[in-house]
Parts: C-alpha cells; sequence; structure tokens
C-alpha cells in the first residue's frame, strides 16, 4: 500500500532512532520495525491512515519489540524502558536521537562503503534493492553487508550515542563524508535522481540537528546549489556550465542552498564544504567572478591538498582571462590519467588559437574519458580544431 | 566490555634503536600502563619475547607439528598485549592510540566474548 510505503519512508529514521536508543539493539530495533511495518500493511487499508503515521509507527514498532523480547527471553531489563508512558503526551514527543544514529552508523570502525550503506537503510528512505541499484552491487551482497555492519556494532561494542567533544571534530569529518559520497555517487554521470534526493534529505536533516556546525550547513548548501543544476546539465548529451539553459535551474534550490551558505558564514568557521557551496552559489551569478572563484579554489587548495582543486583553480584563473597563465598552472599539475586535465589544457589551447596542440590534447583527454557523453563531447571539440 | 588491545609491531624496528631510544620507549609504556593501572581499566597485559623466540604448535589428524617461529611470516608480529574493560570501543580505541607502538606499529582492538557472570 502506497501510503504505507511513504509513511515508513518518512519515518524509519526517527523511529529506528529512538528504539536504537531503548534497546541498544540493531537487529531487535530492525526486527521490530519490519513487525510495525507488516502491521501497518493490515490495519491502515482497514481502518484509514492514521492522523499521525509517525507516532502509529513508533508505537506499533515497540509494542513489537516488547512482544520479541517477551517471547525471546533476551534483553529482559529492557521491558521496563519500553512500557509506554501513559501521561506523556502522544504526537511529537518521541525525542530525536538521529543524529546519534547519524554517528554510529558512520563510526570509524566500520568501512567507508558499510557507513554509506548503512546510512542510506538507516537514516534515508531507500530499500535494500535501492541501495544495491545505486552503487551497482548485487542485492544479496549489500543485504549481507547491513547484516554484517549491524553484528559489529553490536559485538565491537560500538556507541549508540553523539561523541562526546574531543571525538566530534573527527567524527563529523566522517558523516560528512559520506554523505558527500552518496551525493556524487547520485551526480554521476550518470544522475541517479533518487540517490541525489537521499543524499540531499540526509545533509538537510544533519543541517537541522547540527545547527551551529558550518560545515554541515555547508555541505547541505552544496548539494543544493549543485542539484538545482540538475535539468541544465543534460542526460545523454554532456552540457557544459557556460552553455546551460539557466531557466531550467532550480531557483528554489539556489535559494536554500544560499541561506543555509550564509548562514554557515556567519559562524566564522571555514571548511572545506563551505568553500566548495560559495564556488557553487558563484557560479549562479548572471556574471560569473572568475577571481573570486580563484582565490576560494586557492583556500581549497591549501586545505586539502588536492590537485584536482589546483587544477579547478588554473582554469578559473584561465577563463579569468589570463589564459597563458592558467596554461601555466596546468602544466606544473602532475595528473597525467584525470581526462579533465587534458581537457582543460586542450580547451585552453583552443582558445589561444593554438589548435594542433589543442589537438593533441583533446586526444589524450578522449582516450582517457571514462564515459560516453564526456567521449562524445571530446569527440566533437576535437573536430572541431582539427577541421 | 572487555577489549584485547594486541600489539603489532616491526621487530627490526626495535632492533635498530640505540640504547638511549630503548630506554625512552619502556618509559613511555611504563607511563602507558601507569595510567591505564590508574584508571581502574586495566584487567591484564604483558610484553611478549620476540618471534623468534616462538614455537607453533598444530595438531593434524591426530598428529602434533611443532614448528619454530610465529604462525605466519610477516612483517609485522605480536609483541605484547592489555586487557582492558571500558564503556565501550570509543574508549578502547582511545587507550590504543596512546600506545607508544600506535606511532609506527598497529594496535588492533579485538572484543572478548562474554563469559558467563561478566559484562
Amino acid at each position: 500500500m502506497e501510503a504505507v510505503e511513504r509513511a515508513f519512508r518518512a519515518e524509519r529514521g526517527r523511529v529506528l532512532a529512538g528504539l536504537l536508543r531503548v534497546l541498544g539493539d540493531f537487529d531487535l530495533a530492525e526486527d521490530a520495525l519490519q513487525d510495525a511495518l507488516a502491521a501497518a500493511l493490515v490495519h491502515w487499508p482497514r481502518r484509514g491512515v492514521p492522523a499521525n503515521p509517525g507516532a502509529w509507527i513508533a508505537t506499533a514498532a515497540r509494542n513489537a519489540a516488547i512482544d520479541r523480547i517477551r517471547r525471546e527471553g533476551t534483553l529482559r531489563r529492557k521491558l521496563a524502558l519500553l512500557e509506554p508512558d501513559v501521561d506523556a503526551p502522544t504526537d511529537d514527543t518521541f525525542p530525536d536521537e538521529r543524529l546519534a544514529l547519524f554517528f554510529t552508523c558512520c563510526h570509524p570502525a566500520l568501512a567507508l562503503e558499510t557507513r554509506v550503506a548503512l546510512s542510506l537503510r538507516s537514516l534515508g528512505g531507500l530499500t535494500t534493492d535501492e541501495i544495491a541499484r545505486a552503487f551497482l552491487v548485487p542485492e544479496p551482497t549489500l543485504a549481507q553487508r547491513l547484516v554484517r555492519a549491524r553484528r559489529k556494532i553490536r559485538d565491537a561494542g560500538i556507541p549508540f550515542r553523539v561523541p562526546p567533544g574531543h571525538l566530534l571534530p573527527e567524527r563529523t569529518t566522517g558523516v560528512l563524508a559520506a554523505l558527500y559520497l552518496i551525493f556524487n555517487q547520485g551526480y554521476g554521470p550518470p544522475v541517479r535522481v533518487d540517490l541525489c534526493d537521499e543524499a540531499i534529505r540526509l545533509a538537510r536533516l544533519l543541517a537541522v540537528l547540527m545547527p551551529d556546525e558550518p560545515e554541515a550547513l555547508g555541505l547541505a548548501a552544496l548539494m543544493l546549489l549543485h542539484d538545482a543544476r540538475r535539468e541544465a546539465r543534460g542526460g545523454e548529451e554532456l552540457v557544459l556550465l557556460e552553455d546551460q539553459d539557466r531557466s531550467l535551474w532550480d531557483i528554489d534550490r539556489i535559494a536554500e542552498g544560499q541561506r543555509l551558505l550564509d548562514r554557515a558564514l556567519r559562524l566564522r568557521r571555514s571548511g572545506p564544504y563551505q568553500l566548495r557551496a560559495a564556488i557553487a552559489a558563484l557560479h549562479t551569478a548572471p556574471e560569473t567572478d572568475w577571481p573570486q572563484i580563484a582565490a576560494l579554489y586557492a583556500e581549497l587548495a591549501a586545505r586539502t591538498g588536492s590537485p584536482v582543486v589546483e587544477l579547478n583553480r588554473a582554469v578559473a584563473i584561465a577563463l579569468g582571462g589570463e589564459l597563458d597563465a592558467g596554461l601555466e598552472l596546468i602544466d606544473a599539475i602532475d595528473l597525467p590519467r584525470y581526462h579533465l586535465l587534458h581537457a582543460a589544457r586542450a580547451d585552453l589551447l583552443r582558445r589561444l588559437g593554438r589548435d594542433a596542440e589543442a589537438a593533441a590534447a583533446y586526444r589524450s583527454a578522449l582516450e582517457l574519458a571514462p564515459t560516453e557523453p564526456e567521449r562524445r563531447f571530446l569527440a566533437r571539440r576535437l573536430a572541431s580544431v582539427e577541421g | 566490555m572487555q577489549y584485547a588491545l594486541l600489539i603489532y609491531s616491526d621487530e627490526s624496528g626495535w632492533e635498530s634503536l640505540s640504547e638511549a631510544d630503548r630506554q625512552a620507549l619502556h618509559a613511555e609504556y611504563d607511563s602507558f600502563t601507569g595510567a591505564l593501572v590508574a584508571s581502574g581499566a586495566i584487567r591484564g597485559g604483558d610484553q611478549l619475547q620476540g618471534a623468534s623466540a616462538a614455537t607453533t604448535v598444530r595438531i593434524r589428524d591426530g598428529e602434533s607439528l611443532v614448528t619454530d617461529g610465529p604462525f605466519a611470516e610477516t612483517k609485522e608480529t605480536l609483541g605484547g598485549y592489555y586487557l582492558i574493560d571500558v564503556e565501550s570501543l570509543d574508549d578502547a580505541i582511545g587507550w590504543a592510540a596512546k600506545i607508544p607502538c600506535a606511532r609506527h606499529g598497529s594496535i588492533e582492538v579485538r572484543p572478548v566474548v562474554a563469559r558467563e557472570g561478566t559484562a
């Protein structure tokens, strides 16, 4: 039933997190949630969708957990914690434990691919099958990965909590990295819309749960600003930023991204996601401020030491009017197998009218380009400088 | 929860140290052990003699196979261990990170199987 599916997608994370706080047992919490789903599939068609689906699911899951504990005999000491408090008001009162769930799913003791899968399953609205397809992994493999992850959490004693202050910075970096990976996987090419949407949903949630963490705000802003251009990027054919039909840009996402970025910047603690978001924001302006973009890439390069960032800086300097300077910088970068380096070189040489050299560079880029749309684009460019 | 902190390192690193450096390292270990004891988390621990002093025993098809050396030839070998009792993996990781060998070797943090009557 569609309403059941929608409600569970929306409420799953919150209910799971609440159960985990009380039970401290991932498998039991997941099983209880499954029982609640089964119950909803029976009751909702008969009695209609409840006014507060989240509260209904939480209650059903809690009751299911109580039943399981009684049947299995384990964790009996948790029974008292589960018994509903009759004096407590109903909806919106189950405390939001999702931040603890974020940090648990993204614990460094779990492999990155596991953190990604577990976050998407526990907090996101995706099914095991959807996650498997998004990451091009067979469904049973992904299901096993999740089973092993929950087992590791239990056996190794990964605590269910927001880490204490001294661990928070490094752990937050881990959570942000997992979310960024999800978004990049979704952004592609090829674009997987449901994955992008999930990444944004989780990033928005994290921004709500950590309102004073500027990098969490920055990451959400970055995703929104990039995703806003999704319709204009083209599917089968690559469309460069400068050639995009700006009327296809999602102005609501741009506005929301900009608001989040402004809030982040007011906290006055710079970081890589904020810098990337700021660059993305500058790209939405009618006239591109290339010197400012170059300056931001310089800061980002200093922070990350990434040659790819340095490449972007070189391109920004070139497009800001200093083609020769940009070319010089590119030639100093050591990324011989990175197709975009050759593509950038080729583009600058083309703009300088050095067609023969541009052609050679386009050929190198073509050899290394990993996707069909990119290869077709580069082939067209090669033809334009050879012809 | 109980954890074993298994200390792995390349022994040739130790052998190439000067006497003064070895003394300094010993002092660091003493200091670490002292902190662990003071915290009440320690349940055991020992330095092991080098891999060259090891003997490996296997029984296969009722036959006893005794060989010279550690169970496998690896670059990093087990040099010692600590047994600790702490709240969660984070605490165990925190202690492991302070072990002097963590700087050039590897500390494996392994939960101990709970026996009846223990937490």
